[in-house]
């Protein structure tokens, strides 16, 4: 399984997140954010987390409009996989690929711990590996991480199995507990806590390590039956 | 030409930051505070000389960039 990672001006989670799927059997590339496509070949593209921009605008705001970003949502419409961590989250959504936006946390505090996440869906390629309702140690860091929708979206998103994962003690007051969500095909995933971050024994963690395995094994699956 | 954009996160979306400001004014003892909501300015020096086709343009950067239409809403003035 090819995997690319997207390093923009401010990216800080740009080795974690390689380093987590290179562990899972991924062959990573990293991909500069001025390059105007994607190298050949490539099955998930990783959006890091960070500061991209220095989040001026908005977060994510610039990073959404720069050329990589385009080739990355012609990736997503084409059925590729793509995955955003964090300011990655806040990028995708800023691009439309996924609905809602990312404000400022409801405590207006940048808060860096780790957390309980608990699994709601388990039908997707990212989320494979873990059992509906188990609950996971991930940390999170971040400024703006309040998910927010309107209603309709919000109850379309938990009708559909689209939310991945909620937080079990709301710690930026996000809109129905929201950690982290899925596009339509359930091929994109943005999430605002770290399980790059929680993928190595030296993490104090591994929670988050069987996200990559179940990913990089599901398309790995794919191509071999294909 | 100057454009002026101001940018205020929609009615019903929680404003933390305004909240926090009201609090701040309410602790100087500006009693008379019924709310507050925090926005931005972003101030454009165009090189367009027609105000209606510059209205236009900034209307089209707006929707693009300069606000999250799922949060945010904006006013364009032509100074």
């Amino acid at each position: 399984m090819k995997v690319g990672v997207v390093v923009f001006p401010g990216s800080n989670c740009d080795r974690d997140l390689a380093v987590a799927f290179q562990d899972a059997g991924a062959d990573v590339t990293m991909i500069w954010h001025k390059d105007t496509s994607l190298p050949q070949g490539l099955d998930l593209i990783g959006v890091p987390g960070g500061f991209s921009f220095g989040d001026y605008l908005r977060c994510g705001a610039i990073a959404a409009q720069s050329p990589i970003c385009r080739a990355v949502v012609d990736h997503a419409k084409a059925g590729g996989y793509v995955y955003g961590v964090c300011n990655g989250f806040q990028i995708l959504a800023e691009t439309g690929l996924l609905p809602g936006a990312l404000l400022r946390n409801a405590n207006l505090k940048y808060i860096c711990k780790t957390i309980p996440l608990t699994v709601q869906n388990t039908d997707s390629a990212y989320t494979s590996g873990y059992q509906t309702g188990q609950e996971l140690m991930i940390p999170i860091a971040h400024h703006d991480g309040n998910y927010t929708a309107d209603a309709d979206t919000v109850s379309r998103l938990q009708g559909e199995g689209r939310v991945a994962f909620t937080y079990g003690d709301n710690p930026n007051g996000s809109v129905g507990d929201i950690a982290g969500i899925f596009s339509e095909n359930k091929r994109v995933l943005g999430m605002m806590p770290h399980p790059e971050r929680a993928a190595d024994a030296g993490h104090g963690g591994t929670d988050g390590k069987a996200l990559f395995k179940s990913v990089v094994g599901a398309v790995f699956g794919a191509l071999e039956g294909a | 030409m100057k454009a002026r954009v101001t940018v205020m996160l929609k009615n019903g979306v929680l404003d933390p930051q305004g909240k926090a400001v009201h609090h701040a004014l309410t602790g100087l003892g500006f009693d008379g505070v019924n709310a507050v909501r925090q926005g931005k300015v972003i101030e454009l020096d165009l090189a367009e000389t027609d105000a209606v086709v510059a209205e236009k343009t900034v209307g089209e950067m707006c929707e693009k960039l300069l606000a999250n239409m799922v949060i945010e809403s904006y006013k364009v003035e032509i100074l």
